[in-house]
């Protein structure tokens, strides 16, 4: 027979002020096996904590109940004090009697004492047949993967390489850089975003810990924490990055122009190219869909006139393997595809309606109009230009229902850039709201105001031509009234959403994606970077919308946590897993399929019955190291060989016993 | 193919013409219109404006009524056809409003018909099916396409076409030979609810659509709904008295020009009827 | 003037509710953007715009909706449905601030088209069918004002476009009882 104490808290008056503490401790007494049932205002401060290690001492007990707060909470806590009381740490069951009880049924007290009690009465009878666990360890590979070479990818692996970890990092473009590198100034203090960034993809290239894959995405990922092995595509780039000087005969020479990804569509690269000049690695690549020799069988003009001889028409994809010990999605943005459903502002069918990264281009230097602001469709400069915000951001009924974060300030920058660039310019911003919450946001958007930028509060409800016109329809709902102007060009500043292939990504590395498809992170507040499965971090926009300070800042968080767990020598495992009973076990291998975590394999045993010849059969195994303990192969094996331990069908059955009968 | 055929009112007085082009080119590809023996007009404006039950009621008798028929039914008016499709997703949708509007009517509404505007079917067709009965292609002609408002919204009920830059009518156009031009005042509503009660309302804002049509470069002006046509056809005159233009746009209804493609007389297809002569410009054509 | 909200928001919680439920729109999902006015045709004409008469609706002033011309001035193009970013169908919202106008026989800033509807579906109920001839005499008749579109509808005669004689459908008996139904159903009006 167990001998179990109870312990019911008080919680101050989150608990004690709803229902009768002593009293439930009281009637607790009485349950079987209990030897000893006290209540105490706060079971998680120092003294309450020491009160329980002296009654486990004093009363010789066993088995612990701690009636209080969500196990979510405090069951770590409490799982310590047993274990400096002398006990197996997995001796304790927690009744939930705040969230579930107290907080819930405040108007209602004598059901609350009622519940509270059953709560109770279930917690003690799972108590008494709580067997010890035991953690076991696993190594830990000393090596990261990070998936996304953007600034959030870069900053992740500078910083896990610079506390001399190895870090693999993956980029499916032919560059680092992602979309921070495109942009021209950055918000609030207008630094060149090329000038910070390129230094730092210039490090990634350099450090001797990074080993960096452009062209190149995951297919595929096994293991668990600590131990993971990542499959990767590189695709071929029919280029030999080692013989290749990166000189650039060939792209010069290259005879086929292609609309360049880089500047938007809005200019011009090769067939052969290198995405701006200082991608990283600085090494072109062919883009065979475009490429005249791939197209029509003649060509080799780059083959002909490279000086290196690099060009490698039969070269083809690699795949290989890499073992690591922690993983990082740092998949960064893309912007909502606009122009498939807004047909009020024109489907795309207009050139002189862009979105806010195609501005990026035209008003940096190195893009396709060398920095000056003109109009895609004749090259003159715009006098008069309309910046529409929230395209597709905060619009459930086209977009998204959710505020991308970044427009209200990169439009003031870009407002400010025309008044800068183009003398004489007027410049309306149509707005709902201004979100300006960061250091300096607000002061920059008062500056743009000042300056002379029109802000104008209302939707715009139609951008079209009439003639030579092109009209946008808008309203100013401070004047109440509807307005109209004649603009030579129109931003538009579109949604934030996930990249392509985000939820791919989530699949490969078993994490979840929120209903816009951002990475899903393991507490929205407290565990930012972490996800819910172990070893698996995130890092900048592949979670929700963020700036680049908050990119960098998290991709640091990531960074620390994937540190902390490669500074490990081992891994403890949470004993809470699938066990599974072999004698059992029919081999019907239901329990495969339904694991979410692919913990459960197929394993030869050899039988020894007696009176019998020796027998080898098949049999499900867990791997620990995988296993999440979620239970779901408990609940699909119909011969009960399944369990998960702290949870056996025993135990379980105590417990609906305990409320029901 | 064979189809429930919804005229509704106007296509019995100042809409003869639409009625006329639409049985000749139907004929013409083979499809077959059965009248809906005995239908009501469809409410209109004035009813939904008036209790929303009403609007559906009125509609439900017809949806009733060719339920028995057992086709899908066809309605040239957009006008129309927005009302029964209205009343029809309404009644899909609320079994409570179903009941009481089979209450009302004392007709019962099981037979789920389709409700397809006479546009929806015809640009339907097969391209080539089409351009086998061109027999007069209306080449140099320069026609803007205007659908109006009740077309094409709302989306959630009409469906065929895109609310904001439809092109169901630009490929019949070009199909009859002729040219469609770009302009973005496709779906601009008229006002043409408006032109009994609030003339002043109704000609700013068919002035605005002849102009902007004008401006894009067309010949003339297509469309789909009586109210339209009218609005901006008879009351052109009105238009140009107010504003002091000189708008000389004709007004066809899109059957009219399919017709014409098609080798139909221009009296058989009611082109002498209309207020702004279409007939020089079609003549220009040689 | 300034506004009492706490009399405004409390007085008028009763209307809001009822234009809420039988139009099956809720007014708090408007955030106030503006896109449907910014894309009506008519504002030109109205007194209030159309996001303000939601924003009326949002606290509980439904008088000065119900004295507006902007409810009898739309024509339902459904232009503001069509681009609403909250899935609001203001189109139809409007539908019912009418009929409450008109059931509370609050119809003096639409006169005209309340007089044109109410002719309109006169017709109807006698005949089955709308008698356009019969609806613009009547109409003129009501208004007083004899004349108007008189060229309209001689351009239309002489066209043989207009139809004198009255096109009664035989199941007239089924539309009046249409029209007595909803007329007991919805209270008298």
């Amino acid at each position: 027979m167990p001998r179990t104490g109870v312990f019911v808290c008080w919680c101050g008056s989150n608990i004690g002020g709803v229902i009768d503490c002593p009293g439930i401790a009281a009637q607790a007494a009485g349950f079987p096996a209990v030897v000893h049932s006290v209540d105490y205002k706060y079971l998680c401060s120092e003294p309450g904590q020491n009160m329980i290690i002296q009654a486990v001492r004093e009363h010789r007990l066993d088995r612990v109940v701690v009636a209080s707060c969500s196990p979510r909470l405090h069951e770590e806590t409490f799982r310590k004090v047993l274990a400096r009381a002398g006990l197996n740490p997995y001796l304790v069951e927690m009744a939930n009697i705040r969230e579930h009880c107290t907080w819930v049924h405040g108007a209602e007290k004598e059901q609350a004492q009622a519940k509270a009690l059953a709560l109770v009465r279930r917690a003690v009878a799972k108590a008494n047949r709580l067997e010890p666990l035991f953690e076991s360890t696993i190594p830990v590979t000393k090596r990261c993967l990070i998936v996304g070479g953007g600034i959030a990818g870069i900053q992740t692996a500078l910083d896990v390489a610079d506390a001399g970890h190895e870090v693999v990092l993956v980029e499916r473009e032919p560059t680092i850089g992602g979309n921070m590198v495109k942009l021209d100034k950055t918000f609030p203090t207008l630094d060149c975003s090329a000038c910070i960034s390129t230094p730092k993809m210039a490090a990634v290239a350099a450090h001797p810990d990074i080993r960096l894959y452009t062209c190149a995405e995951i297919e595929k990922v096994t293991g668990y924490i600590g131990n993971f092995e990542v499959t990767i595509r590189r695709k071929a780039r029919y280029v030999d990055h080692e013989k290749c000087t990166g000189c650039g005969t060939c792209w010069e020479k290259c005879p086929m122009q292609v609309p360049s990804e880089f500047n938007a569509g809005l200019g011009q690269r090769k067939a052969i190219y290198i995405p701006f000049p200082q991608a990283v690695p600085n090494k072109p690549v062919i883009d065979r869909e475009h490429c005249r020799y791939f197209t029509t069988g003649k060509c080799q003009v780059c083959a002909k006139l490279c000086p290196a001889g690099a060009v490698d028409y039969e070269q083809e994809d690699e795949v290989f393997t890499e073992k690591v010990g922690a993983l990082v999605a740092a998949t960064g943005f893309q912007l909502f595809n606009w122009s498939r459903v807004y047909g009020e502002y024109g489907y795309g069918r207009y050139p002189d309606v862009i979105t806010g990264l195609q501005f990026e281009r035209l008003v940096n230097a190195a893009g396709p109009t060398g920095g000056k602001i003109l109009r895609p469709s004749d090259g003159s400069a715009p006098r008069t230009v309309v910046f529409i915000k929230c395209v597709g951001s905060r619009d459930e009924s086209k977009g998204r229902s959710y505020c991308s974060r970044i427009c209200c300030m990169y439009t003031a920058k870009h407002a400010l850039q025309v008044l800068e660039k183009v003398p004489g310019a007027q410049v309306y911003v149509f707005y709902m709201d201004v979100r300006t919450a960061g250091k300096g946001y607000e002061e920059f958007y008062q500056r743009a105001v000042r300056e002379g930028v029109v802000y104008v509060r209302g939707r715009v409800s139609k951008v079209y031509r009439d003639g030579e016109r092109l009209v946008v329809r808008g309203v100013d709902t401070l004047l109440g009234r509807p307005v109209e102007v004649d603009a030579d060009l129109v931003v538009l500043a579109t949604a934030v959403e996930p990249a392509a292939g985000a939820g791919e990504t989530a699949r490969l590395l078993g994490i979840n994606a929120d209903r816009d498809g951002f990475f899903q992170e393991a507490h929205p507040k407290l565990r930012p970077v972490e996800t819910h499965t172990g070893g698996v971090f995130l890092a900048g926009a592949c979670s929700s919308p963020k700036d680049i300070p908050d990119t960098v800042a998290q991709a640091s968080g990531a960074a620390a946590k994937v540190v902390g767990l490669l500074s490990r020598e081992q891994l403890s495992t949470n004993p809470m897993i699938a066990q599974v009973n072999e004698t059992l076990c029919t081999g019907c291998f239901l329990c495969v399929p339904v694991c979410p975590y692919k913990a459960l394999e197929r394993r030869k045993i050899t039988e020894l019955l007696p009176g019998h010849p020796p027998r080898e059969r098949e049999v499900a195994g867990v791997n620990p190291g995988l296993c999440q303990g979620c239970g779901a192969c408990n609940a699909v094996c119909r011969a009960g060989a399944v369990e998960v331990r702290g949870f056996t069908n025993e135990q379980l059955l105590a417990e609906v016993d305990a409320l029901c009968l | 193919m064979r189809y429930s055929y919804y005229s509704g009112c106007s296509l019995h007085a100042t809409a003869r013409e639409f009625d006329l082009s639409t049985r000749a080119v139907c004929r013409r590809l083979g499809i077959e219109l059965a009248e809906i023996p005995d239908w009501n007009c469809c409410g209109a404006t004035a009813a939904h404006s008036t209790s929303h039950l009403l609007g559906v009621a009125l509609a439900a008798r017809n949806l009733a009524l060719a339920g028995e028929q057992g086709l899908d039914v066809l309605v040239p008016c957009a006008a129309c056809y927005q009302r029964l499709a209205v009343a029809r997703k309404e009644m899909d949708q609320n079994s409570e409003l179903w009941k009481r509007v089979v209450r009302i009517t004392g007709r019962d509404y099981t037979d789920r018909v389709g409700i397809k505007s006479l546009l929806e079917v015809l640009a339907g067709l097969d391209s080539e099916q089409l351009a086998a009965q061109v027999v007069r292609p209306l080449e140099g002609l320069k026609v803007a396409c205007y659908y109006g408002c009740l077309l094409v919204r709302p989306p959630a009920v009409t469906g065929f076409d895109d609310p904001e830059h439809p092109r169901t009518m630009d490929r019949l156009v070009r199909l009859a030979g002729a040219e469609s031009v770009d302009w973005d005042y496709k779906t601009e509503c008229c006002g043409a609810a408006q032109g009994v009660s609030n003339e002043p309302v109704a000609l700013k804002l068919a002035r605005d659509i002849l102009e902007v049509a004008s401006r894009a470069g067309a010949d003339c002006l297509v469309c789909a709904c009586p109210l339209c046509q009218s609005n901006l056809d008879a009351r052109q005159g009105h238009v140009n008295r107010a504003y002091g233009t000189s708008l000389k746009l004709p007004v066809m209804y899109f059957t009219q020009l399919l017709g014409l493609a098609f080798g139909f007389d221009e009296r058989e297809l009611g082109l002498d009827t209309l207020f702004v002569d279409p007939r020089p410009v079609i003549r220009a054509l040689g | 003037m300034r506004l009492n909200l706490t009399v405004a928001t409390r007085d008028g919680t009763e209307f809001v509710r009822r234009v809420e439920a039988e139009s099956g729109q809720k007014v708090a999902d408007c955030y106030q953007c503006g896109k449907c006015t910014a894309g009506c045709p008519v504002t030109f004409a109205m007194d209030l715009m159309p996001h303000q008469v939601v924003r009326l609706l949002q606290l509980g002033l439904g008088d000065e909706i119900l004295e507006s011309k902007t409810i009898w001035l739309c024509s339902t193009c459904a232009t503001c449905t069509t681009r609403c970013p909250r899935n609001i169908d203001l189109a139809r919202l409007m539908d019912t601030l009418r009929s409450t106008a008109r059931s509370a026989g609050r119809t003096k800033a639409g006169k005209g088209i309340a007089q044109f509807n109410e002719v309109f579906l006169d017709s109807v109920r006698r005949y089955g069918r709308a008698h356009e001839l019969g609806i613009g005499l009547r109409y003129n008749l009501k208004t007083g004002k004899l004349f108007k579109d008189s060229d309209l509808a001689r351009g239309w005669f002489l066209r043989g476009r207009l139809k004198v004689a009255v096109p009664k459908i035989r199941g007239v008996a089924e539309i009046d009882r249409i029209f007595n139904e909803i007329k007991r159903m919805e209270g008298g009006k």
